[in-house]
């Protein structure tokens, strides 16, 4: 079928908008193999399939929506755990507000440096996993990405790394329309935990490739700014070896448009790979969306996938998650949970969960539910005491927990969980 | 003191009276109870001295020392004195029985002005009254009655009881379900409180509780009114003969 024009006009437009970097011969290669690749895809449309819940107008657009920066009184996120900090401001690596780039069993390089060396790791990695992750769904803006980013981080874990990677993402002009790419690889018996934070930009488009060796681990846990008017599409694309572990947790909320895909891939035998969120939005200015496809490719793996969403005043969040089950990947264990909590009648739950079994021999379950707080629930809890909309925050609460509960650092669950219980109190009243 | 006259109320979803006038008046520190055929207004009543939505008062009153329950929050009525321990207690995942029960000691504290329970001083309370009632460390970890069977729920009903020190204490149906052995722990756990000034009011369908708890007034109650009252004799007949003769004496 022929490609809508229109999705190809769009794509050269988002092109000519952004100047393609240049560097060493490698990553000059992949870029262009992505342009071309954008070139035949198009961009996303609203007409696209993958984009029937959530509109990608404003993250295709040119120019790029402005957004108004955002004062957050809060204290800096995950400030209370020993961790390496590295700032993006707008998307541009900041040394200066940036720790000393190194770490046991780690070597950490901004991807410029990395596109400077004639001879890298990354260049095997570098829009590998992305190119991997079109097939059988296509992501135009990760390709996008890979063609034209030149910020980020290139991550080699070579041992259990102490001390999380923590990126902060500073969000100060108010028309920045920012594309950071990280490349991480994580060697056999290695472990890292990445963690990311704030808004990026006015417009953020965020791309992570993450290559998990045989018994490796990779553990990240992010949170996207409490920013209003911004909008952000990310990627997480994740390969997983054999008895490996991915777990991913993100907290959002705020923001008008957010569109977080994961895209995983179990290659190894025994690996286990868990994905979840906790969202919360309030007005029809808030749109979420959790895309997440995991393909399982291995004997005996698992993959748990925990969304839940608050919802009020109008806002809308979006789930999609499939599990695919190859013919070879016996002993698959997958299970999906996305639930949505409606604080009103108006707001807007959309889920579309999905199984593709080849495989015989496996155990997938998944579920979706959406509903409000429950009366009897609420009245008990008032009943011994305890003011109404202290006993709703409770509730909704108990309800994020279960997904938070994913995280399975207590230090960083419980900072979520405090940071979701202030924008539970700010609401009050 | 409760005091409640000439109560009426309908259902708010359809077109129901539910109480048609009831009329109890409970003194300081005195133990009443209430029986009565299914679906008589037992639990509407105690619904509606609760706060709990879905009823609407069409006409008297309920006050307990003076103050109008009927115009107050289910919240403000718990802080006020008034507890309620549910027929069926609810089941709330993923909020943990310790944080229930010391966010509710604590918003009473603070809403009637009260400085708020220390972590250590809850602790020590909570431990004490818990073991009382052989409930478990587990089971105070635990989300609230999630998995608790059918007794346990019961046994955590009077633990909040216990640690929210309530003037007025309803128990609906709090002997249903229970063992001999739980039964008798609940008795325990009631006639602790006990102190010449608390006062109860103890809904069951079976004298084997007022064996354990003393009533000073036993009512009974049909279609919506308390119908005739009296001594502790007065659960004795019903456990004997039913309700026949006492609804064919009073139509
Ligand atoms: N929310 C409601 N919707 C419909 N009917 C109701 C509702 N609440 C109470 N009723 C009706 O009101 C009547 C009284 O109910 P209530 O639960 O108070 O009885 P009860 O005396 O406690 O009975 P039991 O001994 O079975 O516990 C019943 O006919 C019941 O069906
Ligand atoms: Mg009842």
């Amino acid at each position: 079928m022929a490609v809508p024009s229109i999705k190809l006009d769009t794509a050269e437009t988002l092109i000519a908008a952004y100047p393609t970097p240049t560097g060493a011969k490698w990553a000059d290669a992949t870029r262009k193999n992505a342009l071309a690749r954008l070139r035949e895809m198009g961009a996303p449309n609203k007409r696209d399939e993958y984009w029937k819940y959530t509109d990608p107008s404003a993250l295709t657009a040119v120019p790029a929506a402005t957004a108004a920066l955002f004062e957050n009184d809060e204290r800096p996120m995950f400030d209370a755990i020993d961790r390496l900090r590295v700032v993006f401001v707008d998307g541009v690596y900041d040394p200066a507000q940036s720790d000393d780039l190194s770490g046991e069993n780690v070597v950490i390089e901004t991807l410029s440096d990395a596109f400077s060396k004639d001879i890298h790791w990354a260049k095997d990695l570098f829009g590998a996993l992305e190119t991997d992750g079109q097939n059988p769904v296509q992501r135009p803006l990760a390709t996008l990405n890979t063609a034209v980013a030149d910020q980020g981080l290139v991550i080699h874990a070579t041992g259990k790394v102490n001390r999380p990677i923590a990126i902060r993402y500073v969000h100060s002009s108010q028309s920045s329309d920012a594309m950071v790419h990280h490349v991480i690889k994580v060697e056999e018996g290695a472990d890292i935990t990445f963690l990311e934070s704030g808004p990026g930009a006015a417009r953020f488009n965020s791309v992570v490739e993450v290559d998990i060796a045989d018994n490796g681990g990779f553990h990240h846990v992010r949170t996207q700014g409490r920013d209003h008017e911004r909008k952000t599409v990310t990627h997480m694309f994740a390969r997983l070896g054999r008895e490996s572990t991915f777990k991913s947790f993100t907290m959002t909320v705020n923001g008008v448009l957010t569109r977080n895909d994961t895209v995983i891939e179990l290659t190894g035998d025994d690996a286990h790979a868990t994905v979840g969120g906790a969202s919360a939005g309030d007005g029809k200015g808030f749109h979420h969306d959790d895309t997440v496809f995991i393909t399982h490719d291995a004997v005996n793996c698992e993959s748990r996938q925990v969304f839940k969403k608050v919802l009020r005043n109008g806002a809308t969040g979006v789930f999609q998650g499939k599990i695919l089950v190859k013919a070879d990947a016996q002993k698959t264990d997958g299970y999906q949970i996305s639930q949505g909590l409606m604080l009103d009648d108006d707001s807007n739950f959309l889920a579309k969960p999905e199984l593709e079994i080849y495989a015989d021999d496996v155990a997938c379950s998944h579920g979706s539910t959406v509903g409000a707080i429950d009366d009897d629930t609420l009245f008990y809890l008032t009943s011994r005491g305890i003011p109404r909309s202290q006993a709703q925050d409770m509730l909704v609460l108990a309800f994020l927990g279960e997904a938070i509960e994913e995280i399975e650092d207590e230090a960083l669950a419980a900072d979520i969980l405090d940071r979701m219980d202030a924008w539970m109190k700010r609401r009050q009243g | 003191m409760l005091e409640i006259k000439n109560l009426q109320v309908d259902l708010e979803e359809e077109e129901k009276t539910i109480l048609k006038g009831v009329d109890l008046t409970i003194g300081e520190g005195e133990v009443h109870a209430i029986m009565g055929p299914n679906g008589s207004g037992k639990s509407t009543t105690s619904y509606v001295l609760s706060g709990k939505d879905g009823y609407e008062v069409t006409g008297g009153s309920a006050t307990l020392y003076g103050e109008d329950l009927l115009e107050m929050e289910p919240e403000e009525r718990a802080a006020a004195g008034l507890f309620l321990a549910f027929q069926y207690p609810v089941e709330i995942p993923g909020v943990g029985n310790m944080t229930f029960l010391r966010t509710a000691v604590n918003a009473q504290r603070k809403a009637r002005g009260e400085e708020e329970l220390s972590a250590g001083d809850f602790l020590k309370l909570v431990r004490e009254k818990a073991k009382a009632l052989k409930i478990d460390a587990d089971m105070l970890k635990r989300p609230v009655n999630v998995g608790f069977s059918g007794g346990e729920k019961k046994r955590n009903e009077i633990l909040q009881m216990a640690m929210l020190e309530p003037k007025m204490c309803v128990l609906d149906e709090t002997d249903s379900g229970l063992d001999v052995d739980a039964m008798k722990l609940v008795a325990e756990g009631v006639n602790a409180l006990r102190d010449g000034k608390r006062s109860f009011l103890v809904i069951t369908h079976y004298q084997r509780l007022l064996d354990h708890i003393k009533p000073d007034v036993v009512h009974i109650m049909a279609d919506g009114k308390i119908v005739k009252s009296g001594g502790p004799e007065l659960a004795l007949e019903v456990e004997n003969n039913g309700y026949a003769d006492i609804l064919a004496e009073v139509a």
